[in-house]
């Protein structure tokens, strides 16, 4: 009999057992999948995906319930010898969210990559549920692992399981995109792991909360530490593609199989940012409190502007989607400086972990959209689009609904992630990382609006689809898009699962948004945004057919802003320059640290 | 001048090395190959380390002067690096046998050199 009592008191039950099983789900999926072929891959990983599901879920209802993390020992050895798992209230937000999009997306790519009856199996068929469980197991091992040499294998099995996945069409192209990507990605690794020598040289151990009571206990940190917290941030940073170290993410983003760019977009950059997450809030809290996080928090300025400066200005709609994750990506670092306010870092580690998970699926359902958009016309150039509202009502609703939600309107994900941002500005006086936020709303709004005029806008001709789409993989997408619209509409008491497993400041993260929901809120939220869209209509070049396609700067008079915009891009994403720039990163974090303690 | 100090300045000279082809060799040939100068570094690194001693075991009393555990990670840290190493040379091998071309700048990008 399944009673509310008999549930809590199986879950109570539940120790970390389960957490040894979301490890070995993906793993037993490889070897499955090997041995039954690419025919029956897609199946196998489905099956897979809808149980891991079910685990992460039971991880998430245990947390929450037990109101404490849970905790697994390999073994039975005991830290600083043994390997821990752990999952805390952050930890079983990322499984969950890594098991939904996994989900969808093996939902959606059932067909893609299934060879025909009869046909032989391409490469394709097998490679991509190989690696797609790849990623998975690398993200799962990075929410539950609980020392930082296990966090380094897990991070290197993601980007090894998602570099391929850039290159599975085996076009040059693409292949230059994976190298660049795997070869960036292995300078940031190398980074992480010298941190981690320097840190077990100075401490003779790894386990991250045996770390952090001695980092704590102590006076000031270690100049080697402070040397190691840069190396290994500014390395998950190079992973994580913060501007100024985006370099591989646009070509890497585009080039990819729509299914492979939702996954790569919506989760493997969140497993290097967790990473710093850890290492910020539990490895050594102090640095929050330090300077040196407003280093962080303008990068992440810099990222929402420039990302969304160079979307407004792509001619492909794969480009500018990923584009608007360059820009997604740096209100991930807002939180940083914001840690130090008055409602401590509660409301930080809240909206960076809702930004993940809202942006994971919006995004997630952009990408799927442009790829059945892509599919059934044949291409994306962002000014071909006309006649493609009428023709895939679905895949465009989907794209203007996961938008609102990384304008930020209410009810959306987006709008929560803000309210938290500008709560913590707010309360610390610093009210122009509020400015930065509006004025990505914005921008992304006229990206937006760009796209969809386009899309809304009548051909002459009816369109002649050369792919019917697949009415389960619009619905999919559909329904990734209204769950990051309606995130906010989650019971408060799910917020609580944020805090769990660390002790945090006074303010419950539910709090936040007692007075944040309402018509009037909807209302200044729409405004500024209808406005934004109102002036792209009437001064944006619909009429003009410029070869570049690029949104009409000359026509509101700033042309010379987009070419600088383009041209500061391109130099940025100049190999040496970005290496320079990582390199006087790196140089300025360490020394902030250093000098700040 | 101490073993542990030399083999040290040697991983810091190393990783040193690594960095500086890592950014500034145009080639992605020379780019891996500085990536494992790098690694070489920072495996050193955790030789020089475990040569150090101290650590779990030693504080456990078991009599053991130098640390294992560096070791185990090295080990671990190599099978990574050897594995990167693969997937590099594999995709740069299909990259020049696709389209003859051999570095990772995008088309219509400027002067490749440092």
């Amino acid at each position: 009999m399944l009673t509310p009592a008999t549930v809590s008191a199986w879950l109570a039950g539940l120790d970390g057992g389960l957490l040894v099983l979301l490890l070995m789900l993906p793993v037993v999926g490889l070897l499955l999948v090997l041995a039954l072929g690419g025919r029956y891959a897609g199946r196998v990983v489905l099956l897979l995906a809808l149980l891991g599901l079910a685990a992460a879920v039971a991880v998430a209802a245990a947390v929450l319930q037990g109101g404490e993390s849970l905790s697994y020992q390999l073994g039975g050895w005991a830290p600083p010898l043994g390997v821990r798992l752990g999952a805390d209230g952050i930890s079983a937000v990322l499984l969950l969210i890594t098991a939904v999009v996994l989900l969808a997306v093996a939902v959606y790519a059932q067909r893609d990559f299934r060879p025909e009856p009869g046909a032989a199996e391409t490469r394709g068929s097998l490679a991509f549920w190989m690696l797609l469980l790849g990623v998975w197991a690398g993200l799962n091992t990075v929410a539950l692992a609980q020392d930082l040499f296990t966090l380094f294998v897990a991070l290197e099995l993601l980007t090894f399981s998602a570099v391929p996945l850039v290159a599975l069409d085996g076009r040059a192209e693409t292949l230059a995109a994976a190298l660049r990507y795997l070869l960036f990605a292995l300078l940031g690794s190398v980074l992480y792991l010298l941190g981690v020598v320097l840190i077990y040289g100075t401490y003779g151990t790894l386990d991250i909360a045996l770390l952090a009571a001695r980092i704590t206990a102590a006076d000031a940190l270690p100049p080697s530490v402070s040397v190691a917290a840069a190396l290994m941030t500014v390395g998950l940073l190079a992973k994580t593609a913060l501007v100024p170290l985006h370099l591989w993410l646009p070509p890497a983003h585009a080039g990819a199989p729509p299914a492979a760019s939702a996954i790569l977009s919506a989760l493997v950059v969140k497993g290097s940012f967790f990473l710093v997450l850890r290492i910020w809030f539990d490895l050594m809290p102090g640095l929050l409190d330090l300077p040196a996080a407003t280093i962080l928090g303008v990068l992440g300025a810099a990222a929402i502007l420039l990302g969304n400066l160079m979307a407004l200005g792509q001619a492909r709609l794969k480009l500018l989607i990923a584009y608007s994750t360059v820009a997604q990506i740096g209100y991930l670092f807002l939180i940083f400086p914001l840690a130090a306010s008055a409602q401590g870092p509660t409301w930080a580690l809240g909206a960076g972990t809702l930004q993940v998970v809202s942006h994971a699926l919006a995004k997630g359902a952009m990408f799927l959209a442009a790829g059945i958009i892509y599919a059934a016309i044949g291409h994306d150039r962002i000014r071909g689009l006309a006649g493609v509202g009428r023709a895939l009502p679905l895949p465009v609703l989907a794209l203007g609904l996961a938008g609102l939600s990384l304008i930020g309107l209410q009810p959306s994900g987006g709008y929560l992630v803000k309210a938290l941002l500008q709560g913590s500005a707010e309360a610390g006086g610093a009210w122009w990382w509020g400015l930065v936020l509006d004025a990505g709303g914005l921008l992304t709004a006229a990206y937006l609006t760009w796209v969809l005029g386009h899309a809304l806008s009548g051909s002459g001709a009816p369109l002649t689809l050369l792919k019917a789409p697949r009415r389960f993989q619009e619905l999919v997408v559909l329904i990734l898009a209204l769950a990051s619209l309606m995130l906010g509409l989650l019971p408060a008491v799910a917020f609580d699962l944020i805090a769990i497993g660390r002790s945090l400041g006074p303010e419950p993260i539910a709090t936040a948004w007692a007075g944040a929901f309402g018509w009037d809120g909807l209302a200044a939220g729409l405004l500024p945004v209808l406005a934004a869209a109102t002036l792209v209509l009437i001064f944006g070049p619909w009429r003009g057919h410029r070869p570049t396609g690029a949104l009409g700067w000359p026509a509101f008079g700033i042309a010379a802003l987009g070419e600088a915009v383009e041209l500061l891009d391109a130099r940025l994403r100049h190999w040496p320059v970005a290496g320079l720039s990582l390199l006087a990163l790196l140089i300025t974090l360490a020394l902030g640290l250093a000098v700040g303690t | 001048m101490s073993g542990t100090t030399l083999f040290g300045l040697c991983a810091a000279a190393l990783v040193g090395i690594g960095l500086y082809g890592l950014i500034c060799h145009p080639g992605p040939l020379r780019k891996i190959l500085a990536f494992n100068l790098l690694g070489g570094g920072v495996f050193l690194l955790f030789g020089v380390i475990a040569k150090r001693g101290g650590g779990v075991l030693t504080a456990a009393g078991t009599g053991s002067d130098g640390d294992p555990v560096p070791q185990a990670l090295v080990i671990t840290g190599l099978v990574v690096a050897f594995a990167a190493t693969a997937i590099a040379v594999a995709l740069l091998r299909r990259l020049a046998a696709v389209s003859g071309r051999d570095t990772v700048e995008e088309a219509g990008e400027g002067d490749p050199r440092c």
